[in-house]
């Protein structure tokens, strides 16, 4: 519609990051109204600082991990499509898509193996492509509860990683990752029925 | 029922409880009234729009009962199954509230029905629907709330889950709001406190009774069904009306689906397909609720009633014979995706959080208050108020979803290993990291103690409770030669020694035999002959043991020290050193009373769930390693030089290795393997020493999940040993059961007294008592005083 098309225009580059992340006109400029709100000093790009008031955020286990992901590559100012680029993980897959994909371009941001890289990416601190058990044990201490001691921890570590680990190294690499996860429904459990 | 799953899935059972009722009641009885209309109904059967309607209403409830048992035969998928299953649960406030409402207007006469009253019967569904939710909510609330406090009187427990469910339910009947949703609300309800109240006995029980009332109402139900079949007097057949019926359920019912999937589809994220839509009106089954609201009917007001009855059976019948056998090929004709019968894994929970709070962050980064972000809301008020309201403090404090996965997974990888036939001493081959078989020896005590510390952990024990190994036929062999002797009054120790050196090879036969004496020793008059055996027992069994085992670097470390620094959370690397600084006693001198007072020490302390948490640990010490423990202190080379701190060797020193069990694993796991191997005839191989290492830590924070709250306990346990000693003479013959469930069997004591508190002054009063024995009672020279002194003890007490 032309009022519609005439907001997204605003969006520099609007062709571009719908191209690449899938997600429709309204989405798009519902995550640019919200960028635009997160922006508190107008200053066009967003800042750790920006995300960090964001107060829920702050009760998130693993709120700060996320914000981190927003930066990639220890960046410091995060552009709309960059913001908008981590949001397409959680667009829910398109069943459509599948079929007439054209295999030579790259994988949707939504497909199932990027929703579980970016998982990875969360546990994953120092990016060494695998979770050792000192990442894992790091993640758990997150999520896990103060009664929970840290032997009690460790221990879970342990176990965690050992049951996803199949070549024996003690850390789960993306594969075994993938594997160990794949009854899990990840298409639903890892979208946002709202961005789609 | 799988309460997350219903949750996720509300949108939809709600859709297709509500509307799809509606829907199916409207079209069924206008298409019935259409059908009179044109004829094909038999002009007896003297019907209104209004009475189809009240018939369509009645015979468009799809029936729980009849959805579930046909659905756990076939298995599909759990979307489909909470689905249709959420929707037979939710229409029963729209069943009951057209019923109602349509049989008012009948008896009103179609004539004097008003705008107004449809406007009321619309409005009677929303107060019928909620307030029966809302009654539910009340009771889960109640029963939450008074199961926390049946700590003490754990037989009533059942009762009150029962009472208060069925006055939940009677509740709402008398307040003619809808029933059946208060008794499901109430159960979602109280669920989460419930399971972690009660105890496991409670459980099973509320559980398997549910079954058994469960399964004796349907079956009366249905015969009821059948004899009013051929009861003809009961009945009256019209077939037009009996043959469109059943034609018009089935395919309004399709039409229905079809059309509301097609709406759902639009806002869920994973759409349901075609073959799942054919699943769904297909397995609209339509039960008893159907018959007994037919049988209901004033015949009075609906002359009709008989024909209606014909036709209800006749649905019923067909519904669920017809449809429930065919239902299956049908599933497996159609490829429906099947639920998949996976073990939890830790993964799968761990990941499984972690993108709950992912999602849940990312819709706060997005703005939008989503399904996620409620969900968290509501965990996070739940944590805060209500679990701490309505959960047992002890329960609350070890409440973790991970980890009673991780608990579960350990236990149920202990289960299958000891189903295994798996035997501490015989099984060479173990295919799970788990834990040695420790397990059926422990069983009495840690099952025991799980259940009377009422822990929060969910365990089947009554799997464990029918777990039979080879291990407990010798259990049973021992405790029945033990009782044999026990009743002498002065039995021939030579003579059991001898049965013991037949029956028990090994260092296992010597400990236990030490065990049993020691547990006798009270009964031991005098110094004899008896005692001079013993010491030359003792003499050549520390020979053997010297020879036969290489020395490790094991600590030795006190069991007693064990659980005050687990409660303080310290990272025991080095037991040794742990043992030292915490407790003044030399560590040698730590017998294996010393073990069983470690335990029963912790045991007494059961006030505390975090206490008894701790004696299944130091049971899981103590019993797994006694016997090792002996060979290990001996080789530690205490026997060679640091005897100055105890003037006997090593002889009898399973509670060091106790302690030491813990930590050795810890600490490495090169150690254990060797350990393992020297100790128990049992080998473990080398590639599961990390499985075993973590079985190990895992028993032990098992054992332990509340521990950080404890208070930091001061008493030793040598006293505490002889206060259990003492207070429990007659425990004699269970305490002479194998070493290895000598500290269960002294825990088991240690349990009689659970509130021990006035233990504590009795083991510090002995406790100089204690150290003098403990330095003699190791010798062998020295034997005869140590059962004098034991004995001397326990008569004193």
């Amino acid at each position: 519609m032309g009022s519609c098309s005439s907001h997204a225009a605003r969006i520099p580059d609007v062709d571009s990051i719908q191209r690449e992340t899938g997600f429709s006109q309204a989405s798009l400029l519902r995550l640019y109204h919200r960028f635009r709100a997160l922006d508190r000093n107008k200053k066009g790009y967003l800042s750790r600082v920006d995300l960090q008031e964001i107060g829920a955020l702050a009760v998130n286990p693993l709120g700060d991990r996320i914000i981190d992901s927003f930066f990639p590559d220890g960046s410091l100012q995060l552009d709309f499509p960059g913001f908008v680029r981590v949001l397409a993980h959680f667009r829910p897959v398109d069943v459509e898509d599948h079929g007439n994909r054209d295999p030579q371009e790259p994988e949707p941001l939504n497909s199932r193996m990027n929703k579980l890289r970016f998982a990875f990416q969360l546990y994953d601190l120092d990016r060494d492509g695998k979770i050792s058990r000192h990442e894992m044990l790091q993640v758990l201490r997150l999520m896990v509860g103060v009664q929970v001691t840290e032997e009690q921890l460790e221990s879970i570590a342990d176990r965690t990683v050992q049951e996803a680990d199949e070549d024996g190294d003690g850390a789960v690499s993306f594969l075994e990752f993938t594997k160990s996860l794949e009854k899990m429904n990840i298409e639903q459990k890892m979208s946002i029925r709202i961005l789609k | 029922m799988p309460s997350r799953l219903f949750f996720d899935n509300l949108g939809a059972i709600l859709t297709y409880a509500v509307v799809g009722t509606l829907w199916n009641a409207f079209t069924t009885g206008a298409a019935l009234w259409g059908l009179q209309q044109a004829g094909l109904v038999a002009p007896r059967v003297q019907a209104g729009l209004l009475d189809f309607l009240l018939f369509g209403s009645l015979i468009s409830a799809v029936d729980p009962v009849a959805v579930l048992a046909v659905f756990e035969e076939v298995h599909v998928n759990e979307t489909l199954f909470i689905i249709v299953f959420g929707e037979s649960l939710l229409n029963d406030a729209v069943t009951v509230v057209l019923y109602k409402v349509c049989n008012s207007f009948v008896e009103m006469g179609s004539a004097n029905v008003q705008a107004t009253d449809y406007l009321k019967g619309v409005a009677s569904l929303f107060v019928v629907s909620l307030g029966g939710a809302a009654v539910g909510l009340v009771f889960a609330f109640l029963l939450a709330l008074t199961t926390r406090f049946t700590k003490r009187v754990r037989i009533i427990e059942p009762l009150l889950v029962f009472l208060l469910a069925y006055a939940a339910y009677l509740t709402a009947e008398m307040a003619s709001l809808s029933a059946i949703l208060a008794v499901t609300m109430c159960g979602l309800g109280c669920k989460k406190y419930v399971e972690a109240n009660i105890s496991h006995k409670s459980r099973t029980a509320v559980k398997y009774t549910m079954k058994t009332l469960a399964s004796c109402a349907e079956t009366i139900i249905f015969m009821l069904l059948g004899i009013s079949a051929v009861d003809s007097s009961k009945w009256a057949w019209d077939s037009g009306l009996v043959l469109g019926t059943l034609f018009f359920i089935l395919f309004f019912r399709a039409l229905g689906v079809v059309l509301q999937t097609w709406v759902l589809n639009q806002f869920r994220l994973v759409p349901l397909d075609k073959i799942d839509q054919v699943v769904m009106s297909y397995g609209g089954l339509r039960g008893a609720v159907a018959f007994a609201l037919v049988i209901l009917l004033d015949r009075t007001k609906i002359p009709a009633k008989d024909y209606f009855v014909a036709t209800t059976i006749v649905v019923v019948f067909f519904t669920v014979i017809v449809q429930g056998l065919t239902i299956k090929p049908l599933v497996k004709w159609l490829k429906v995706k099947r639920s998949e019968h996976h073990k939890p894994t830790l993964n799968q929970e761990l990941h499984e959080h972690t993108f709950d709070h992912i999602l849940a962050a990312v819709e706060d980064v997005v703005g939008h208050h989503g399904y996620h972000y409620w969900r968290d809301r509501w965990e996070q008020f739940d944590k805060k108020y209500l679990s701490q309201l309505l959960m047992r403090r002890s329960a609350y404090r070890i409440r973790d979803q991970i980890w009673d996965v991780y608990y579960r997974l350990n236990i149920r990888d202990a289960i299958s290993f000891v189903d295994q036939g798996g035997h501490v001493l015989s099984s060479t081959g173990l295919t799970l990291p788990s834990m040695p078989s420790r397990n059926s020896v422990a069983e009495t005590s840690v099952t025991n103690l799980l259940r009377e510390s009422g822990s929060g952990a969910c365990l089947d024990l009554q799997v464990i409770d029918t777990v039979r190994s080879g291990r407990d036929r010798e259990d049973a062999v021992m405790h029945h030669l033990l009782c044999g002797g026990l009743y002498k009054p002065r039995y021939r120790v030579g003579l059991l020694q001898e049965l013991f050196k037949n029956v028990f090879s090994g260092s296992r036969g010597q400990i236990k035999l030490e065990g049993y004496k020691a547990s006798c020793s009270r009964h031991f008059i005098s110094e004899d002959a008896q005692e001079r055996q013993d010491k030359e027992v003792f003499q050549q069994n520390m020979k053997r043991r010297l020879e036969s085992f290489k020395p490790t670097k094991h600590n030795i470390c006190l069991t007693k020290s064990k659980p005050r620094p687990r409660k303080a959370g310290r990272k025991k690397k080095d037991g040794m050193a742990n043992t030292e600084a915490t407790n003044g006693k030399p560590p040698r001198d730590l017998g294996f009373q010393d073990t069983a007072a470690v335990i029963l020490t912790v045991e007494s302390e059961e006030e505390e769930d975090s206490d008894s948490s701790e004696t299944e640990k130091e049971d899981d010490e103590g019993i797994i390693f006694v016997a090792r423990a002996t060979s290990e202190v001996l080789q530690e080379g205490k026997v060679s030089g640091s005897l100055e701190v105890c003037p006997s060797p090593r002889i009898i020193p399973p509670s060091p290795t106790c302690a030491e069990k813990e930590l050795p694993w810890k600490s490495g796991q090169g150690d254990l393997a060797v350990y393992v191997s020297s100790e128990t005839t049992k080998i473990v191989p080398v590639d599961m020493q990390t499985g075993w290492n973590q079985s190990i830590s895992s028993l032990e924070s098992l054992a332990s999940p509340p521990c950080t709250q404890a208070p930091p306990m001061t008493r030793l346990p040598p006293r505490s040993l002889v206060t259990e000693e003492s207070q429990a003479p007659l425990n004699l013959p269970s305490d002479l059961r194998p070493s290895f469930a000598f500290p269960t069997s002294l825990a088991k004591a240690g349990r009689s007294h659970s509130e021990s508190s006035a233990d504590i002054p009795q083991q510090q009063e002995l406790q100089p008592l204690m150290g003098h024995e403990d330095h003699t009672h190791l010798s062998p020279g020295t034997a005869n005083s140590h059962w004098c002194i034991q004995f001397n003890r326990g008569g004193r007490l």
